[in-house]
């Protein structure tokens, strides 16, 4: 027994070395959880992309579940989640705002003339001061706002079909059913 | 003498001018950009996650340093500033966590493995003494 003591030890720790790695594999250590989940959305007034002199803000989206997805045509990984959201953005049921982050106004029309436009509008941050109060800090990220403007679920990284369908629209789908009590008939 | 002493100033001023070029704050005194320095040495930046925001070349890291030395010149203090970053981005932000059920095995960990590494040692060794015969063993005096 006191003969195998070592190997048992050494097993331990191969065993906890990978752990280490299989967790690794499964969470990312750059992400930092939003202490915003279950908060009132910060208040916002953003100008369109399209349309700088009309602003959109928080008050004006209450009353419906909807997506913030933070982007910008300098961003790579945005290049990787836009096919997904492509394809699925239409399908969710809610409104994406698409969240142009810290870009040139000219680099993200011409982004998504390339690539294609998911988004039923497109805000713009160009300082990035607002992306501050939602604890951005790095894109792509999505937010999901109730119908009271509260934030319900954040993803920092792409989105990708699995998150759609495993985490994003069973959350919405709860929201939805939750949402036709605030909805004046 | 006197012309050493001149040197001396004018490679100051360099220090001072490359210092300053990176990110040109003006303090109101020295003692304001101390502050200024410590607090944003105790706080992460979130691009670049093992530097500070003192640090940090990070354009994020940059506005975050713009908006704390905003808010310091509005009177605010160390702790509504930390409070500011911990409402949008977590405890993670300070490379001082506070102390409270979620951080427990943070801050008590480390203790713990070394009480039961202790309580181990002190295990094998008391089990040693016990087993060790009374009578000190053969001097082994095989050639080698």
């Amino acid at each position: 027994m006191n003969r195998a003591l070592p190997l048992i030890g050494f097993a331990l720790l191969a065993v906890l070395f990978g752990f280490g790695l299989w967790w690794n594999t499964r969470h990312d250590q750059r992400e930092v959880p939003s202490p915003l989940i279950g908060k009132p959305a910060p208040a916002f007034s953003l100008p369109l992309l399209d349309d700088p002199s009309t602003r959109v803000s928080k008050a004006e989206m209450l009353g419906q579940p909807y997506l913030v997805n933070v982007f910008a045509s300098w961003c790579i990984a945005c290049g990787e989640e836009h096919p997904v959201l492509m394809q699925e953005a239409r399908q969710l049921g809610v409104p994406v705002i698409g969240y142009n982050y810290k870009d040139d106004p000219d680099a993200a029309k011409a982004w998504l003339a390339q690539h294609g436009n998911p988004y039923s509008m497109v805000v713009t941050d160009r300082s990035g001061a607002t992306a501050i109060d939602f604890g951005v800090y790095g894109a792509p990220e999505t937010f999901l706002i109730d119908a009271d403007g509260i934030i319900r679920y954040k993803r920092i990284g792409p989105l990708t079909p699995q998150v759609i369908a495993d985490v994003l629209e069973p959350k919405i789908q709860a929201l939805k059913h939750a949402a036709p009590k605030q909805e004046s008939p | 003498m006197k012309r050493r002493h001149v040197l001396l100033l004018l490679l100051g001023l360099c220090v001072t001018f490359a210092a300053h070029a990176i990110d040109p704050l003006k303090f109101k005194d020295r003692a304001q950009e101390l502050r200024f320095q410590h607090l944003t040495r105790e706080l992460r930046c979130l691009v670049c996650q093992n530097e500070s925001l003192l640090d940090s070349q990070a354009e994020l890291a940059q506005q975050m340093r713009h908006i704390i030395y905003k808010q310091m010149q509005n009177g605010r203090s160390d702790d509504e500033i930390k409070q500011y970053l911990v409402d949008r981005y977590s405890d993670y932000v300070l490379y001082d966590p506070p102390l409270k059920p979620s951080t427990w095995l943070l801050w008590f960990g480390p203790g713990l493995i070394v009480l039961l590494g202790a309580a181990g040692v002190l295990f094998t060794v008391r089990k040693r003494a016990r087993s060790a015969p009374a009578t000190p063993p053969p001097i082994d005096d095989e050639d080698w």
